[in-house]
Parts: C-alpha cells; sequence; structure tokens
C-alpha cells in the first residue's frame, strides 16, 4: 500500500443497531455502535457474555443468526461498505479480505476431512491449481510455526491437540492475507502455556503482515498484552474506548472500575480482604433503558442518569467515557467493606484432615498403561484450602476423583481422619457425606429436569439426614447462607443465570455440612464479576463451617486469592508444595517458574514470557528421570535425564523436586525477573 | 460478617413459560403432527365407537354378496353380505387395542432394560448388548410367526409376542441415550450424596432421557400396526367374525383374481396405510420438535 494514500480503517462501524426477534418483537443487542480498527492496529473488545461482542463480530461479516438484523448504522471492511453487498459480493469479501477465528477450533475444522484437505481449500477458492494449493498449504502451517507441516496436513482434526488445532485454524485465516482478521476468544478451552504461545503467535504474526486485528475477550489481561485500543461493551453499547493503558490504568467509566476490580491480582489473597463484585444483573435483551445502560447496577447512579444518556466524554488521549460522572468514576464506592475480613488461622499441627499417601492410578488406555498419577501424597489440614494446578493431563482431575472415591487407586491410600477410605460404593454415608464436590459447569452437575427444590431437598435428605419440618426448615437457611432468593426454589435449573446455578451446586455440596469440598474449576464457566461472588461466597462458607478446600483452577490469580498452599502437578508427580506466598513469590520450581510466567495480566509488563518446548509428553510414555525435563528451559544435563530428582523439603513446609539447589534457583529467576509488577491504583 | 458480602444476584429473572407448553405450541404448528394427528384420532375414535356408528351391524349378513359401492352401501359388501363399510369402521378396535398394548409392554421392558444395560456398563451390558444383536439378526416377523404358531394365537399371545420382540430396539435406543446421560456430572453427584443405583437410574436419569423414548414408542408403534395387520392377514390374529382390517383383506383378496371385486380389499388396506402413515407423520413431527 502507498504510503501517500492514507488508508482506509480496516474495520469502521458506525452508530450500528443490530435487533433479534425474539417471540415476535424486535428486541436492540447493540445500540449505536461505534468504533473503527485502524490498518494494521490490534483492537481489543471486552465485556461480559451476553454484552454483544460476538453479535458485532458476527454483523461484520454478515452472519447474524436468521432472527437477527442490522437495523440501522453502517459497516465498512476497508472501505467497503458490508451492507451493501450483493450475495456475490459479500462472498468475495469473506473469501479474499476479512477472516474469523472462533472459540473452539475443534467445531471450526471439519472432522471427517484431514487437514490438508482444509488447508488447500482456503487456496483453491482463490483458483490456485490442486498441486500448487498443496505446497502453499505447507508455507501456511511453517508460517504459524509447525514445526513438521507434512505430518500435520496429513492428519485428522482430532489427531492434533487443541494448541495445534488453533494454529492451523490461524493459519487457514491469514492465508488469504486479510484486511481484518477477527478472534473471538481465540484461546479459550486451551492450557495457560499453549494459550501463551498462541498469543505470542498471534502478535508476530501481526506483527510481520500488519493485519488489523479485531480481538475479542472477557480477559481484560490478554486484551492488555494483545491490544492496542480497547472497547468495553456493556448491553450493546460501547460505554468507554480508549489506549488499553490509558483504559486499564485510569477507567472513566463505573463498569470498567467494576470489571477490573472484580478480578483477584496483584497478589490479592483471600486474608487481605473480599473480592468486589458487580451488583446486579445484565440487563434483559432489549430492555429500554432510556438513560445510562449501567444506570441500575451502578452505585454512582443519579437521578440524571436514568433520564438522559450520557454523552461520550473525553478523557484526552482518544479515551471516551459514556458516563455523566466520568470523573469520578475511579471513586465507585467498593461493594464489599476492606479488611473486614477474619483470616482463619489454620492449625497444621494436629493430624490433617484427608492424607493422601503415594497415590497412583493407571488407565488402560488403546492397549497401553497411562499413568494418569503416579505417587502422589499430599495433606490437607481442617479448614484449609489446597490449590491445585497444572496443565490439562497433569492429573488434576484424576486425583480429585480418587479422593472422592469414583476412581480407584492403583496404588497407595487415600486417609480421612486416619483411617483408610475405600472407593465410593464402600464408603459410609458418614464417610460419604464428610467429602462432597462444586463441579465446573453448573449445566452438567444439576439434573436439568428437577427443580431446585427438589435437588436440594434430596441433597438434605441423603447428606443431612433430614426429612419433612426439620428438612423444609434447614432448606431455608442452607439458600440464605448461598445468598439465593427462595423464590428461585420452584424453578429448574434453566431459568437460573450461570452464577444461580453455581450457587445451588455449593448449597447442594453444603446440605450434610462436610468437611472437605472439591471444588474443580468452580467459577471458570462464569464472568468476572459473578465470579467474584462465587469466590467470596466459598470464602466465607469456609469461615463460617471451617470446610477445607482442595481448588481446582488454570487461573493463577484465582489460585492465589483462595489457597492456603499450593501444589504443582506434571504428569501426574508433584513437582512442588508450598505455602501460596512462598510458591508464587519463589524462588519456584522451573515449571511453576513457566506456569506463571505464561499468564498474562491486566497490570501489564511484568516477566519475560518462558516458552516451553513443545507439548505435554503423553502420561503413556511419561520421559524418564524428572518428566519436566523435555521442557525444562532450567535443565541441567544428563542428570536430569536419569534421575529423578526427590521431592524434599527446601523451606518450610515448601517441598520442591529438582536438581537444581534452592538458592541457584533464586539467583537464575532473580535475574529473569526485573522487578515485580507494580499493584496498579484502581 | 455477611454484611461485608455483597448480595448480587438477586433480582427477579423474567421466568420462560414452562418448557412443556413450548413443546406443545411447536408440535400444533408442525403441519405434519397436525394432519397425522387429525387420522391418528379418527381411527382411534372408530375404535370407541365404531360398532356404534356403523351404518349396518358390522358381524351380520345385511344383504347380498359382494354388491358394488353405492349410497346403502359405501364400501359394499364382501363374500359373505357384510357391509365393508361398517367393518371398516368397526375393524379398528382389534388393532388398535392390540398394537398400543404391544408398544406400551415393549417401551416399559426395553427402557428398563436400556437404562440398566446403559448405567451399568461392563459385562452386564456387555452380555445384553451381544443377545439382542443376536435377536435382531434374525427377520421379525419371521420370529413372530414361528412363535405365535407355537404358543397358540389369543390376543394376548399377541401383544407379548410383539411386545417382546420390539424390546430390544427399544433397549438400543435408550441405552444410546443413557449413555450419553451418564457422562454428566449430576450422576457422580448423585453417588457422592449416596444413592444406588436404581435411583440414580429411575429418578435421575429416565426424566432427561424422556424425548428420545417418546420418539421411539410413536415409531415403534407404526411398526406394531404393521406386523399385527402381518400376524393377522396370515391368519394368526384376530378370527371371524370380529371385525379387523387385515383378517378381511385376507379373506377377500382371493377374489381380486376376477378383477371386479376390488371393493372388498382396497378399503382395509387404505385403513391399515392411512393409520401406518399417521403414525409416522406424528412420529416425524415430535422428532423435529425434539431434536431441533
Amino acid at each position: 500500500m502507498n504510503a501517500a494514500a492514507a488508508p482506509a480503517p480496516a474495520l469502521e462501524l458506525e452508530d450500528l443497531d443490530v435487533v433479534f426477534r425474539v417471540r415476535g418483537v424486535e428486541r436492540e443487542v447493540l445500540r449505536g455502535v461505534s468504533f473503527s480498527v485502524g490498518a494494521g492496529e490490534a483492537y481489543g473488545l471486552v465485556g461480559e457474555s451476553g454484552c454483544g461482542k460476538s453479535t458485532t463480530a458476527l454483523a461484520v461479516v454478515r452472519y447474524l443468526p436468521r432472527n437477527g438484523r442490522v437495523r440501522g448504522g453502517s459497516i465498512r471492511v476497508a472501505g467497503t461498505d458490508v451492507l451493501a453487498l450483493s450475495r456475490e459480493q459479500l462472498r468475495r469479501l469473506r473469501a479474499d479480505r476479512l477472516s474469523m477465528v472462533y472459540q473452539n477450533p475443534a467445531d471450526a475444522l471439519n472432522p471427517a476431512m484431514k487437514v490438508g484437505q482444509q488447508v488447500a481449500e482456503v487456496f483453491r477458492v482463490h483458483g490456485v491449481p490442486r498441486d500448487e494449493s498443496l505446497d502453499r498449504s505447507r508455507d501456511a502451517l511453517v508460517r504459524v510455526q509447525i514445526a513438521d507441516p507434512g505430518q500435520v496436513l496429513s492428519r485428522y482434526p482430532h489427531q492434533l491437540s487443541g494448541g495445534m488445532q488453533q494454529r492451523v485454524v490461524i493459519a487457514m485465516a491469514l492465508a488469504k492475507d486479510p484486511a481484518l482478521l477477527i478472534l473471538d476468544e481465540p484461546t479459550t478451552g486451551l492450557d495457560a502455556t499453549v494459550e501463551a504461545e498462541v498469543l505470542d503467535l498471534i502478535a508476530a504474526l501481526q506483527a510481520d503482515f500488519n493485519t488489523a486485528v479485531l480481538f475479542i475477550s472477557h480477559n481484560l489481561g490478554m486484551i492488555r498484552k494483545m491490544c492496542e485500543r480497547v472497547g468495553v461493551l456493556y448491553a450493546g453499547t460501547l460505554v468507554e474506548e480508549g489506549p488499553v493503558a490509558n483504559i486499564l490504568e485510569d477507567p472513566r467509566h463505573p463498569y470498567t472500575v467494576g470489571l477490573i476490580r472484580c478480578i483477584p491480582r496483584g497478589g490479592a489473597r483471600k486474608d487481605h480482604g473480599r473480592l468486589d463484585s458487580i451488583p446486579g444483573f445484565l440487563p434483559s435483551i432489549g430492555e429500554d433503558l432510556p438513560g445510562c445502560v449501567f444506570a441500575a447496577r451502578c452505585a454512582l447512579a443519579q437521578p440524571i442518569c436514568t433520564s438522559e444518556e450520557p454523552a461520550a466524554h473525553s478523557a484526552g488521549d482518544g479515551h471516551f467515557s459514556r458516563c455523566h460522572f466520568h470523573e469520578q468514576a475511579r471513586e465507585l464506592p467498593r461493594t464489599v467493606a476492606v479488611g473486614l475480613a477474619r483470616p482463619l488461622e489454620v492449625e497444621r499441627s494436629g493430624d490433617p484432615l484427608i492424607r493422601i499417601d503415594d497415590v497412583a492410578r493407571v488407565f488402560r488406555q488403546h492397549g497401553s498403561d497411562v499413568h494418569a498419577l503416579a505417587g502422589v501424597s499430599a495433606a490437607i489440614w481442617p479448614g484449609e484450602t489446597l490449590g491445585l494446578v497444572g496443565e490439562s493431563g497433569s492429573g488434576k482431575t484424576t486425583l480429585a476423583r480418587t479422593l472422592l472415591g469414583i476412581v480407584a487407586p492403583t496404588r497407595g491410600t487415600v486417609e480421612l481422619d486416619g483411617r483408610v477410605l475405600p472407593v465410593l460404593a464402600r464408603r459410609r454415608q458418614e464417610e460419604v457425606r464428610q467429602l462432597q464436590i462444586v463441579f465446573q459447569n453448573p449445566d452438567s452437575a444439576l439434573n436439568r429436569r428437577h427443580q431446585v427444590r427438589r435437588i436440594l431437598l434430596r441433597a438434605l435428605r441423603k447428606l443431612g439426614d433430614l426429612a419433612g419440618e426439620r428438612a423444609e426448615q434447614r432448606l431455608l437457611e442452607l439458600v440464605g447462607e448461598v445468598r439465593l432468593d427462595e423464590r428461585y426454589l420452584s424453578v429448574r435449573p434453566a431459568q437460573l443465570s450461570g452464577g444461580l446455578k453455581q450457587r445451588v451446586a455449593i448449597a447442594r455440596a453444603f446440605a450434610g455440612n462436610p468437611r472437605l469440598v472439591v471444588c474443580d474449576e468452580p467459577t471458570s464457566a462464569l464472568d468476572v464479576s459473578v465470579q467474584a461472588a462465587i469466590l467470596n461466597l466459598l470464602v466465607e462458607l469456609q469461615v463460617k463451617e471451617r470446610v477445607a478446600y482442595l481448588f481446582i483452577s488454570h487461573d493463577l490469580g484465582v489460585v492465589r486469592y483462595i489457597s492456603d498452599r499450593i501444589a504443582v502437578l506434571y504428569l501426574g508427580r508433584l513437582m512442588e508444595v508450598g505455602p501460596a506466598d512462598t510458591v508464587f513469590s519463589g524462588p519456584h520450581h522451573p515449571y511453576t517458574e513457566a506456569l506463571l510466567s505464561a499468564v498474562p495480566t491486566i497490570d501489564g509488563g511484568g516477566r519475560e514470557r518462558i516458552r516451553l518446548a513443545g507439548e505435554i509428553p503423553s502420561a503413556a510414555e511419561p520421559p524418564s528421570g524428572c518428566v519436566f525435563h523435555t521442557r525444562c528451559h532450567r535443565k541441567l544435563g544428563a542428570i536430569c535425564e536419569q534421575q529423578e530428582p526427590p521431592l524434599l523439603e527446601v523451606g518450610e513446609g515448601h517441598l520442591m523436586s529438582c536438581h537444581i539447589p534452592l538458592d541457584e534457583l533464586r539467583r537464575l529467576q532473580r535475574k529473569a525477573q526485573p522487578a515485580p509488577p507494580e499493584e496498579a491504583a484502581v | 460478617m455477611s454484611s461485608a458480602i455483597a448480595l448480587p444476584d438477586v433480582v427477579p429473572t423474567r421466568v420462560r413459560p414452562h418448557a412443556r407448553r413450548e413443546t406443545l405450541r411447536l408440535l400444533l404448528r408442525s403441519k405434519t403432527f397436525v394432519v397425522g394427528s387429525i387420522i391418528f384420532w379418527w381411527w382411534v375414535f372408530c375404535a370407541f365407537f365404531g360398532f356404534a356408528i356403523a351404518p349396518h351391524d358390522p358381524t351380520g349378513i345385511t344383504a347380498s354378496t359382494l354388491v358394488a359401492p353405492s349410497w346403502h352401501h359405501l364400501f359394499g359388501t364382501d363374500a359373505l353380505g357384510e357391509d365393508v363399510f361398517s367393518r371398516v369402521l368397526a375393524g379398528a378396535r382389534s388393532i388398535l387395542t392390540i398394537a398400543p398394548l404391544a408398544t406400551a409392554l415393549a417401551i416399559v421392558a426395553g427402557t428398563t432394560l436400556g437404562l440398566i444395560t446403559g448405567y451399568m456398563r461392563g459385562t452386564v451390558d456387555d452380555v445384553v448388548s451381544r443377545l439382542i444383536e443376536a435377536l435382531l439378526a434374525v427377520p421379525l416377523i419371521v420370529l413372530a410367526i414361528t412363535i405365535v404358531v407355537a404358543i397358540g394365537h389369543s390376543t394376548a399371545a399377541i401383544v407379548v409376542v410383539v411386545g417382546v420382540l420390539f424390546t430390544p430396539l427399544v433397549a438400543r435406543t435408550v441405552r444410546a441415550a443413557v449413555l450419553a446421560e451418564r457422562e454428566l456430572d449430576y450422576v457422580p453427584a448423585a453417588r457422592l450424596r449416596g444413592e444406588r443405583a436404581p435411583y440414580i437410574m429411575f429418578v435421575e436419569i429416565l426424566p432427561n432421557v424422556t424425548g428420545p423414548i417418546i420418539v421411539e414408542a410413536t415409531v415403534r408403534l407404526g411398526y406394531a400396526v404393521f406386523t399385527i395387520a402381518g400376524l393377522s392377514f396370515l391368519g394368526l390374529g384376530v378370527q371371524p367374525p370380529t371385525p379387523d382390517w387385515a383378517a378381511d383383506i385376507s379373506n377377500n383378496y382371493t377374489l381380486l383374481e376376477s378383477g371386479t371385486y376390488w371393493w372388498t380389499v382396497l378399503f382395509g388396506a387404505l385403513a391399515i396405510a392411512s393409520l401406518v402413515i399417521a403414525i409416522n407423520l406424528i412420529a416425524d413431527g415430535i422428532t423435529q420438535v425434539l431434536e431441533r
């Protein structure tokens, strides 16, 4: 492109109104959204689910569902009015200028076609002959840093890992050198380390090809890392827009302020205080909102907010906020009182509640033995939270399931109060009562055909041994404890929002006063504001009931917030166990170090990213010696390949399995990490 | 303590209209379902009141034999001089008694078997599934004829034979649905509060697989009509003079050779065809709505 002529923006939305017809009525989903993405720019779109992020993306490619239509405004891609195109012109635009990468790469690839055919198809659409298209497919995969493109091309999508699938999708999206690349939550469902790799790749490609990117995500840290400018969507309205650093460090809209405060970060811990959340719910689509769309949930709202639509006030530097009180936004009152929370003292001198002793579990799969757990020992004391982290395939879920008795250990024992627990079917009801679980996905964990009342009463009957009048009484107490309104008792789970469903699931787990609750990624399916409320609830229940948690999560900020101690698993082995602060502040195991460095923070800057070589090895053939040596960036040499390092105590309650002495690790890691990121002012 | 915690989620939800009513609304908008239902309920009406509304006594000799259709005998008379129109109306009763009973038996037995094999897996599943496959390898009608001939052809025998022969088919469908359900977390959640297997199967899982069961029941009913009509045609069903569509066809079809007395066979055949088609239309309508 010639530098003399100023290029048209890659994407220009003006006053875009999108409506969806639901039950015969047109409801507004996007309310006058305007923004533009300059050529070669990376623009982020954030907001909670239901705010209209994906609708915006679908409108741009003119792929709205059948009941949706653009009612007003304009969409221009590289100067072309998308809404005015004929069917054939639209097809050409999609083929040549626009690319979209969706959330789930497994869904975006055709499972019945080999990868090679699918990538080649992109070139064939452009009239490239068959032979040449294969060569170009190979080149396309090389560009996304796939080391062995020939191998990948000859496979079916299901034979590739999630990270590899997403690379293929990105390769296809970039194959035609598009003017605009839309990425809709491109790393959801990928592990933190893989996510970091994919993000690095996108950033590198964007710089190389100078492609404009519309990056849709609910993750503010990721937006900070990837984008130059960001727009915050709420209820179909762009409430704030500006350079990413300005927005995250000096937000001028109460919604943005609330969103940032919800996230546990900067080493926040449950002892320091509860998390802020955003009270209330997103308005339902098409609701009549005469004033500010956020007024109903805003603690700063004045009468003017519900009567008059706020204009876009400038805060300089291209930073706009649609708030009447944009200058006071940062003084938004906190929803929780700071410092009121009582830290819970965990007494570790006595006997532990749970003792896991050398537990191993082997699964038979396709004729080979998969060592999901290879000798894990740990203990959990009453009232404490043990955080469990590691990539998928590291054995987190198997460990939790062994504890609960759903999976029988091949070797080793689980003890409760010093007594060995049998598998679930042989446990006494008393033992069953004491160990409960909150699942990741409440949609799957609650029987969709049963009313909330029935779900909870049955749990009270089986776990609390309560029936009749006493059960009804306890039911009301229980829903009060999880802050669920009584009127929800008569509905079925489908009628509740994600956060409410998770409250029902928590109430069910607490029906019989359990002593240990396994929390298997309990907030990963929820929006951040709801996540904050659920984490607060879990902490509150812990303080009140002295319940212990085994908390599994891939979100290290969340794990750090809620955990007293942290265990890091890799290929079914413990790499490191220790007090949360010690594990996070280091010196840590090289694997922990890599995990931590992979997480993008909303404070920006911070650590150097450590690239782990390759993917997690198969548990069917674990590497010799230290299982992490194949990917370790601090590998010493032959000793790591030959000898498995023992799990030794390196500090108070801090165990690590690494050949590198602690002091050496401390020296190496201090060098790698210049200064800890400062806590943001918000 | 609790005062420090935000109370976020408590605002009114907009409760959706009841899901069951929504399903019904969608069904009534489906042309396939409505047309099928009208025909089906017409024959159900005849099953109850066919004898009452018949213009002539369906089992009595009302005129001379083999009278061609006329105003007095809409569908003519058969070789015995019985009024064909009256026999078609009244003939709905026998088929619409035996077929639903056989289907009900198959659904109850098949659902139970499907729940057990799908939930238990392991050896139980392997053994039962292999038996089912072996049974399905033999043509059903041949098996049905053999058994009915062997144990005698009372109405009860036909109900039991058809019901039992359809059981594995139902079991297979239910098992597939159960296999998908048992992967959902509410099943381990139930086990983790100490529920026994029968409770989990019948109280937790069963309500979630009613969709496929309803579809299967409708499809099976269509096949049951077919199978029972087949048995009846072979003389293994309802015996004269009780009116029965297939038996009447069987008793008169030799007359077709002359090419003149078509009315003795055509209307009974149309009745069977319309009933089977109606049931299939209903099944299609339900499938479309439930598996949207």
